[in-house]
């Protein structure tokens, strides 16, 4: 009896591990298969431009309020714990290098995980779920190009526009909480901010998000392709593409930050 | 033309297999249809005509066996030859599987502005065309295909079929889920279509009156294999006893035996 449970235990831990293994090797040979699809014509010109409206233009409410709103609790945040330390001066250093260098990208990514990644798969899944791909196969239209390669074309050249406007805002957000709430002068707020601040600080960010980008499209679209039948298969596709981009990003953002900072 | 190359069939499959893990679904269909002909592949839920379908069109690959295609091997085609060889085909699907954030005509126009690289003046002025061919009016262009019923979105669908005047067309249970007015009207338009442009149809259906409409020669695919073909005018004679029973819909007989259907009768 204990024996046959160590098996079982066993089984079902070697089973998962094969699941994820085969897994990361499919999305691997998928990721391999839409880059060379980005390279080779023809192109879609138009439908790309769409889908920077979609992804890119259509994220800023969200990754603006995001990023206003993260500056602004970091100020507050800061300042109850620098206050004790006698160390107020460093809140302008705080706001400005949490926001460009980890806060921006990772909240923006995540955003648009939950916004742009569920919208790509649900879509996705639906036109694999009544046969749209398979009729844009009989149409002589190859699906990687005309639907895959704009999501994710779009997707990496946007993510990194969406975080440096949440740059921006992000730091006004700790500007008016500590200039207006916490009564820090203007001129030595701005100071201490353009001080601080080095462009391989916003540039890291920038390639954080353009990662990012990457991930949250192609994992709306690796799920939306594989989708399951009906209705569930696309719900439990939207679900897959927003958990998996989600921690993929979190993944990655530590990875990123070690070769970027060591 | 040289006189070998008028028997060449259209369409040509030979020991075609596929399976899924261990669900066999084809085990060695032997398929052939003519230039020109109207083949309709009959059978019940389940035995693979989807499947098959999907094996000519290159969305599946075959695990064993060869298909050609007016002479040619395609089995394993892939790629930009794959698109090449897809303006061959038109195919109404059995949901008809409209794009639903394109309006109608460039629905219908999709193959011709992607496929062809038409202008899209051009190309909207053929779906108008085709729209108006299948019987709808020519206002319904610019709706989307959610404001149209089934059957209208049928007729788009086969308008989209027709649209690049392809030389094969499938016709995916092209009555499914139609009143059996809207069907007969489908099926006109179906049989009227393929004439007029002369192609070779491959229809697959469980519909014994549009299969009877539609076709020149019926098959019937049972257990994954073609266990009879034969013309349709034989259908009512043709001495096998699955053909009998499956053409009268008859609950008794050596398909409800052992199938699917007795299986699911004691689970």
């Amino acid at each position: 009896m204990p024996i046959a449970f160590v098996l079982n235990f066993l089984e079902s831990i070697g089973h998962s591990l094969y699941g994820l293994f085969a897994s990361i090797g499919r999305i691997f040979i998928f990721a391999l298969k839409a880059v060379s699809h980005i390279l080779m014509p023809p192109f879609f010109a138009r439908i790309t431009l769409k889908q920077f409206m979609d992804i890119g233009f259509y994220s800023l409410p969200v990754v603006g309020m995001t990023a206003l709103f993260t500056g602004m609790v970091l100020a507050l945040q800061s300042y109850t714990g620098f206050t004790r330390f006698n160390a107020e001066n460093a809140i302008a250093s705080v706001v400005v290098l949490s926001i460009t260098r980890e806060l921006a990208p990772v909240l923006a990514g995540l955003m648009v995980a939950g916004r742009v990644g569920a919208a790509i798969a649900a879509e996705i899944g639906t036109m694999r779920v009544t046969e749209q791909i398979d009729a844009l196969v009989t149409l002589s239209v190859n699906p990687f190009k005309y639907l895959i390669v704009p999501r994710i074309v779009a997707g990496t050249l946007m993510l990194p526009v969406l975080v440096l406007i949440g740059d921006i805002i992000g730091i006004m957000g700790g500007y008016l909480v500590s200039v207006h709430a916490l009564d820090f002068s203007v001129g030595s707020y701005l100071k201490q901010t353009y001080e601080v601040l080095e462009s391989a600080d916003v540039i890291s960010g920038l390639v954080k998000a353009a990662v990012f980008g990457f991930i949250v499209t192609l994992m709306g679209c690796y799920h939306g392709f594989n989708s399951g039948r009906g209705a569930q298969g696309v719900g439990a596709a939207t679900t897959n593409a927003v958990v998996s981009a989600s921690i993929l990003i979190l993944i990655f953002n530590y990875v990123l930050t070690q070769v970027f900072f060591s | 033309m040289s006189a070998d190359s008028k028997n060449v069939p259209m369409i040509k499959m030979s020991n075609v297999k596929k399976s899924f893990g261990d669900k066999h679904v084809l085990r060695g269909v032997n398929l052939e249809v003519q230039k020109g002909e109207s083949l309709v592949v009959i059978g019940g839920s389940g035995t693979g005509k989807s499947v098959l379908l999907k094996n000519i069109l290159g969305i599946l690959e075959p695990d064993e066996g060869t298909i050609e295609v007016d002479g040619e091997v395609t089995t394993h085609v892939r790629g930009r030859a794959r698109v090449e060889l897809m303006h061959k085909f038109g195919m109404l699907f059995q949901g008809a599987a409209l794009f639903d954030s394109l309006p109608v005509w460039e629905n219908v126009a999709f193959g011709l502005i992607h496929g062809e690289k038409m202008s899209k003046a051009q190309a909207r002025e053929i779906a108008i065309e085709k729209i108006q061919a299948v019987g709808l009016s020519s206002m319904v262009a610019d709706l989307f295909p959610a404001e149209l019923s089934g059957g209208m979105q049928k007729r788009v669908g086969l308008a989209r079929a027709i649209a690049t005047s392809p030389q094969i067309i499938f016709f995916d249970e092209p009555t499914t889920g139609l009143d059996p007015i809207m069907a007969d009207v489908i099926n006109d338009l179906i049989c009227q279509s393929v004439k007029e442009l002369g192609a070779t149809a491959l229809s697959i259906t469980h519909d014994m009156a549009s299969a009877r409409k539609i076709a020149d020669k019926i098959a019937m695919i049972y257990e994954g294999e073609i266990i009879w073909c034969g013309d349709v005018k034989e259908l009512d004679n043709s001495g096998n006893p699955y053909v009998e029973q499956f053409i009268n819909g008859r609950a008794d007989g050596p398909i409800t035996k052992h199938s699917d259907y007795a299986r699911k009768k004691t689970a």
